[in-house]
């Protein structure tokens, strides 16, 4: 009892995720100033911006459900924590996990961006409803491409439904990114992460622009910071199953630390330069995008999987 | 100085409201944000939603018809928060003074914490008034 406690409060769960998804943020913040010939924000600005939301004061709005709002935010750190500790257990080598934990990491990573939604429709705003509508358009497009592109990943690794084993496999046989499948796949799911991530082109839901922060026009204070919260898990976790289903995943020990560092970075890396070369698209570019690029590519993907190239 | 206070002041998200502007101290304030400025190596951030904001940026002269928006601006943000006046119209009413529509300098309305004067102000100006009020928060 004790060790699934500290799993999921210290490492590598809350703490861990949160701290590193923070340096994570920074990073990205950091590349995107020096992308724009800027100098960018101080090493610990994400601390800063966590520790001053956290102080300041809470606005409930009068019209919209009060409980609702509070608690959604909650529930994203919940869902966004859990997914975390079933992904970087199987993908740090502590723990195995189980049969068929692929299946389940598909659907709790959908938690925090159902009750986004939901956090957002309760504000009672109406930016934060066009804000949510967007994020459930967008929800309903990168889905199906993600799940195409995990199927070409069973297959590759031989109907394998456990991130473990799937990790397990690339490590005797070679990683996924080497094939030409793999590589595809690769694209594509890193298109659907940068939409669920919410960052430019795919920042429709929150574009700040013209609806003004869209789905969180109305959280302040210490629940927009555990909204923060959510999004610096995110920021660690997604790229984490990235290298999970395509590098071989990551390891802590002795010089493989750099190795890891250098995997996640790289997608950092790429994630950083697709957002800040792009312009946002409008939602229904966005599904287009997805519906016939992206599952054309992840139909490929399968095909070449099966071909096994 | 606490850590609250410490946080704060390394973590301004600026909210601009211009409340009859003619747009030139917005573009100035704009400015800011280009690379030969960046305001985001101290921290600073222009954000869509007043609810995120801890600072106010209030341009132009307060008419009549604009009045009960900057109130309501003012009293729907999340505390604390401070209010920066821009320019020569919200310190004083600059050449609009006797206009029909002038509805009186900005802390006539809401209580101000720093005038920058200029018509438009420079982007030098205004990152030395903020820092002139950070340093007078550290007396406190």
């Amino acid at each position: 009892m004790g060790i699934e406690i500290f799993y999921f409060l210290i490492f590598p769960g809350l703490l861990f995720c949160t701290v590193v998804g923070g340096l994570i943020s920074w990073v990205d913040r950091k590349i995107t100033a020096r992308v724009q010939f800027r100098k960018g924000p101080p090493f610990m600005q994400p601390l800063y911006d966590v520790i001053k939301l956290l102080a300041k004061e809470t606005v409930v709005p009068l019209r919209g459900s009060a409980t609702t709002f509070i608690l959604t935010p909650l529930f994203a750190l919940f869902g966004a924590t859990i997914s975390a500790v079933f992904i970087m257990l199987p993908v740090l080598g502590i723990e195995t996990g189980f049969t068929g934990d692929i299946i389940v990491i598909v659907y709790l990573l959908n938690i925090p961006s159902l009750t986004y939604v939901i956090g957002a429709l309760a504000s009672g705003n109406p930016l934060a409803a066009v804000g949510a509508s967007r994020e459930m358009k967008l929800m309903l497009s990168y889905e199906l491409p993600f799940l195409l592109v995990l199927i070409s990943v069973i297959i590759q690794s031989g109907m394998l439904i456990s991130l473990s084993e799937i990790i397990a496999f690339q490590t005797s046989n070679g990683a996924f990114i080497g094939s030409l499948s793999g590589f595809i796949g690769f694209i594509t799911v890193l298109m659907c992460f940068q939409a669920k991530l919410g960052l430019v082109p795919f920042d429709m839901a929150e574009g700040e622009g013209e609806i003004c922060d869209g789905i969180i026009i109305e959280y302040s204070g210490s629940i927009l910071a555990i909204f923060k919260l959510t999004k610096y898990i995110m920021f660690l976790i997604l790229p984490a199953l990235l290298t999970g289903l395509f590098f071989a995943g990551l390891s802590f020990s002795g010089i493989h630390i750099l190795w890891s560092i250098l995997k996640i970075m790289l997608i950092i890396l790429l994630i950083s330069l697709i957002r800040n070369t792009n312009p946002r698209v409008r939602i229904e570019q966005a599904m287009k995008f997805f519906w016939v690029w992206m599952n054309l590519f992840a139909i490929i993907s399968i095909i070449l999987a099966i071909l096994g190239i | 100085m606490g850590l609250k206070e410490f946080c704060f002041k390394k973590s301004l998200w600026v909210f601009h409201l211009s409340a009859g502007s003619c747009n030139n101290c917005d573009i100035e304030i704009l400015d800011l944000l280009t690379p030969r400025y960046d305001i985001e190596r101290f921290g600073m951030k222009l954000v869509g939603s007043i609810r995120h904001a801890d600072v106010l940026l209030v341009t132009g002269i307060v008419t009549n018809k604009t009045k009960s928006r900057v109130l309501e601006i003012y009293s729907q943000a999340s505390k604390p928060v401070l209010v920066i006046a821009i320019g020569a119209c919200p310190c004083t009413g600059g050449i609009f003074t006797s206009s029909y529509n002038f509805a009186g300098p900005l802390d006539k309305v809401i209580p101000v914490d720093a005038y920058i004067p200029g018509c438009p102000p420079k982007p030098e100006a205004m990152l030395a008034g903020v820092v002139k009020l950070l340093k007078s928060k550290n007396r406190e």
